[in-house]
C-alpha cells in the first residue's frame, strides 16, 4: 500500500458529551493518504457521532481534529462550520441517505462542485464566457464521476427514483465531486445484496486508488475484513481496538463488545 | 361502475351537508315582520349538490388510484405546455402571438381593463420573487409584503420629502428592500419549518404597524398623498396616456424578472437553493454556505418585491398601511403554491389565474369571493402540485444518453 508518513486525518483526544451523556470518549484515530480505514463497532458504540463532530455537523467537547491535505498544511476543524470542511477537502455519505430528492441525478452531483466553483449573482444573471465555462466543467465533471460509479445512465432521473444501491452510490458521487482527500462513508453497503457489495466493495478501491483516502463505518464484516487496511473498533464512545483486520478480529476485547461476556468459559 | 357502498356513503355525506347547512341556507327569519320563511327547495338542492359532487369525487380519486401515479410527479399536461415553450417549432410563434396580444392589449380594452392587467402584472413579478424564497429555496415566507411595503413607502416618502423621481427611487427601493430581505434573513438563519413561517408573518405586521403608528416619519394610517406618477423624458402625460404607459413599464419589467429568475434557477446559485430546500443538512456538508445561500435567496427575493413596490406607489399615486395586510402576502403565497412551485410559468398563470379571476367574477357579485374560495379548494385536491408543475432541466451528453 502506498502510504505516506503525514497523516490526512488526525484525531487525538475527541471528546463529545450529551449533557451528562458521554458519546465519544477520548478517541484517537488517524488516517494515512492511500489507505481504506474502517470503524467498526456494536449499534449506538458512537461511530455516526465521531462522523459528525469530525464533519462539523456537531462540536465536539474536547480534543483536536486536524486534516492535512497532501501538499497542504495542517489545519484544525473543530468548531468549524461543515460546508468550510467540506471545502477543506473532506466529504462524507450519510447512513440515512440523505440525497437531494427533487432533484436529478446529476444536479445532485453537481452540488457536489459547488465549494470549488465561484459563480455568483452577477455571473449567474449575465453568464459571462468565464461563467459558461465553470458550468460546463461542473456538467462533465460530474458526468464523469457519474460514470465511474455507474450511474451514467440515469442521469436525468430523479434521485428518488433510484433503486437503493444505486442511490449508495449517487451519494458516493457527490461527496467525491467535493474533491475529497478524505472521504468518509457511514454504512455504504447498509441495505445492499451480495452483487452490490461486491461492485461497491470494487468501488471503493478504486477510489482509493485515484487517491482520496477512505475512512468508512460498516457492520458487514466481510467487507471490512477484505476491504480495509486498519480497523478501529469502538464500544461505549472509547477505542476498545485498533489495528490489522487479523489483529483485531482475534482481540479479547473486540469479541466480547460484539458477542457478550461468555459464563461458562 | 358505481358500487352500492359508494353511493351509500354519499347519501350520507349529502345529509350531513344538508344537517350543517340548515339554519343558513334553509331558515331565514324576517325580524320586520316577525315571520320564519323556510325555503326548503335550498335543502333540495344542497343536498342533491353535494350527493352529485361527492360521488364525482369518489370516481376521480378511485379513478387517480389505479392509475398509481405519484400526483406530485410532474404529470402530461406540465411537460405538454412546457414543451411548446422549449420546442423550437412551437416556441417563436407562440412567444410572438403573446408579444403581440400583449402590446395590442392597451390599445384593444379600456383604461379600466388596462389597469387590471398592470396589476396582474404586478402581481407575476411579485409571485416570481417570492417563488425564488419559497419555491426554489423552500423557506416558508408569510411576510413578503413587508418588501413590498418598504418599496412602496420608500418612493412615497423619498418622492414627498427630496422630490427624487420614479426613476432614480426604483433602484433605491430595489436595494433597501433588498436590505430589509437580509435584516429579515438574519434572525431567521436558523429556523426553518412552521417557526420560520411565524417569524416571518410577525415581522411583515410589525413593519405594517410601524407605520401605521410612526405618525411622524409615514404620516400614520391616513398614509402619504399626491406621489408622482412615473416620468417619461419630461413630458406630462394624461391620465390614460400614463396607465397605458405604466403597463408597457409593468410588461418590460415582467419580461426583465422572467429572465433573470430563469437564469437565476439555472445555475450555480439557484442549485444551491435547491439543494437547501431539498435537504439543509446534506447541503451543508457538501459544502454549500448556508447562511449565504439562504441571506441571497431573501433579499433576491425581496428586491422584485421593493420594485414593483415603488410601482404600486407610482400607479396608486396613494398609498397608506391598509395596502400592505397579512392578505397580500397570502394571496402571493397562493399564486406561487396555486401556480406550481419552482415553476416559473405556474407562477405567471396562477397570478392572472387569482387576480384577474376575482376581478371577473364580479358578475356573481356576494358570491364571487366563494366561487373563488371553491375554485382554490378543487384546485389543490386535483392538482397539489400546482398549476404547471416545476420540470427539472435534461442535460443531453453526445447520444450517450438513452
Amino acid at each position: 500500500m502506498p502510504q505516506s508518513a503525514q497523516a490526512i486525518l488526525e484525531v487525538k483526544d475527541l471528546s463529545m458529551a450529551f449533557g451528562g451523556i458521554q458519546a465519544l470518549d477520548n478517541l484517537d484515530l488517524d488516517v494515512h493518504g492511500g489507505e481504506i480505514v474502517a470503524l467498526i463497532g456494536p449499534n449506538g458504540a458512537g461511530k455516526t457521532t465521531f462522523f459528525n463532530c469530525v464533519t462539523g455537523l456537531y462540536k465536539p467537547t474536547g480534543g483536536d481534529v486536524l486534516l492535512t491535505p497532501p501538499g497542504r498544511k495542517t489545519s484544525r476543524l473543530n468548531g468549524l462550520k461543515p460546508n468550510v470542511i467540506a471545502k477543506k477537502g473532506m466529504a462524507r455519505t450519510f447512513q440515512n441517505i440523505r440525497l437531494f430528492q427533487n432533484m436529478t441525478v446529476l444536479e445532485n452531483v453537481m452540488i457536489g462542485r459547488h465549494c470549488r466553483t465561484r459563480a455568483f449573482v452577477f455571473g449567474a444573471i449575465f453568464r459571462p464566457p468565464q461563467t459558461r465555462r465553470e458550468e460546463q466543467d461542473i456538467v462533465d465533471r460530474s458526468y464523469a464521476i457519474l460514470e465511474k460509479v455507474g450511474l451514467a445512465h440515469v442521469v436525468n432521473d430523479f434521485s428518488k427514483n433510484l433503486s437503493y444501491g444505486q442511490q449508495r452510490r449517487l451519494e458516493i458521487a457527490r461527496a467525491l465531486a467535493t474533491e475529497p482527500s478524505l472521504l468518509l462513508l457511514d454504512e455504504p453497503a447498509a441495505g445492499m445484496n451480495p452483487q452490490e457489495t461486491h461492485e461497491l466493495e470494487q468501488l471503493i478501491q478504486r477510489i482509493r486508488d485515484e487517491g482520496h483516502a477512505v475512512l468508512l463505518i460498516e457492520h458487514d464484516m466481510k467487507l471490512v475484513m477484505s476491504l480495509s487496511d486498519r480497523v478501529y473498533v469502538m464500544d461505549y464512545g472509547k477505542r476498545i481496538a485498533a489495528g490489522s483486520p487479523e489483529e483485531v478480529s482475534a482481540d479479547p476485547a473486540v469479541i466480547k463488545a460484539y458477542l457478550g461476556e461468555s459464563d461458562d468459559a | 361502475m358505481m358500487n352500492r357502498a359508494e353511493i351509500k356513503r354519499s347519501l350520507g355525506v349529502s345529509l350531513w351537508f344538508v344537517f350543517l347547512t340548515f339554519p343558513l341556507m334553509v331558515v331565514r327569519v324576517d325580524s320586520i315582520n316577525e315571520t320564519i320563511e323556510w325555503r326548503w327547495m335550498n335543502m333540495l338542492w344542497v343536498g342533491l349538490g353535494s350527493f352529485v359532487l361527492s360521488l364525482v369525487s369518489r370516481w376521480y380519486f378511485r379513478h387517480r388510484e389505479t392509475r398509481a401515479s405519484n400526483p406530485l410527479e410532474p404529470s402530461g399536461v406540465s411537460l405538454q405546455i412546457r414543451s411548446w415553450f422549449t420546442d423550437p417549432k412551437h416556441r417563436w410563434p407562440l412567444l410572438a402571438l403573446l408579444a403581440l396580444i400583449a402590446v395590442a392589449f392597451p390599445f384593444t380594452f379600456s383604461a379600466y381593463q388596462t389597469n387590471i392587467m398592470t396589476t396582474a402584472l404586478m402581481y407575476v413579478v411579485l409571485g416570481l420573487g417570492l417563488n425564488i424564497v419559497v419555491g426554489l429555496a423552500g423557506l416558508l415566507d408569510l411576510g413578503y409584503v413587508a418588501f413590498y411595503l418598504v418599496g412602496a413607502y420608500s418612493y412615497g416618502l423619498l418622492n414627498t420629502h427630496f422630490d427624487l423621481g420614479f426613476w432614480t427611487v426604483l433602484p433605491i427601493g430595489a436595494l433597501l428592500a433588498a436590505i430589509f430581505g437580509v435584516l429579515l434573513g438574519f434572525p431567521v438563519l436558523r429556523l426553518r419549518g412552521d417557526y420560520l413561517a411565524i417569524v416571518t408573518l410577525a415581522f411583515g405586521e410589525i413593519i405594517r404597524l410601524v407605520m401605521e403608528n410612526w405618525n411622524d416619519f409615514s404620516r400614520g394610517p391616513s398614509g402619504i398623498s399626491n406621489i408622482d406618477r412615473p416620468g417619461f423624458f419630461g413630458i406630462d402625460l394624461t391620465l390614460n396616456q400614463s396607465i397605458t404607459y405604466l403597463y408597457f413599464l409593468m410588461l418590460v419589467m415582467v419580461v426583465v424578472t422572467i429572465f433573470v429568475v430563469n437564469r437565476l434557477q439555472d445555475s450555480r446559485i439557484g442549485r444551491a437553493w435547491l439543494a437547501l430546500r431539498e435537504d439543509d443538512i446534506a447541503c451543508q456538508a457538501m459544502g454549500i454556505d448556508k447562511t449565504k445561500t439562504k441571506l441571497t435567496a431573501f433579499a433576491l427575493g425581496a428586491t422584485w418585491a421593493g420594485m414593483v413596490g415603488v410601482i404600486f406607489a407610482a400607479k396608486t399615486t396613494f398609498i397608506n398601511p391598509a395596502s400592505f395586510t397579512f392578505l397580500e402576502s397570502a394571496i402571493i403565497l397562493a399564486i406561487v403554491v396555486l401556480g406550481g412551485m419552482g415553476s416559473i410559468l405556474g407562477v405567471i398563470i396562477g397570478a392572472f389565474v387569482l387576480i384577474l379571476l376575482p376581478e371577473y367574477l364580479r358578475a356573481l357579485s356576494d358570491y364571487r369571493m366563494l366561487a373563488f374560495g371553491a375554485i382554490m379548494v378543487t384546485m389543490m385536491v386535483f392538482r397539489p402540485q400546482g398549476i404547471i408543475a416545476n420540470v427539472r432541466r435534461r442535460y443531453e451528453f453526445k447520444g450517450k444518453v438513452s
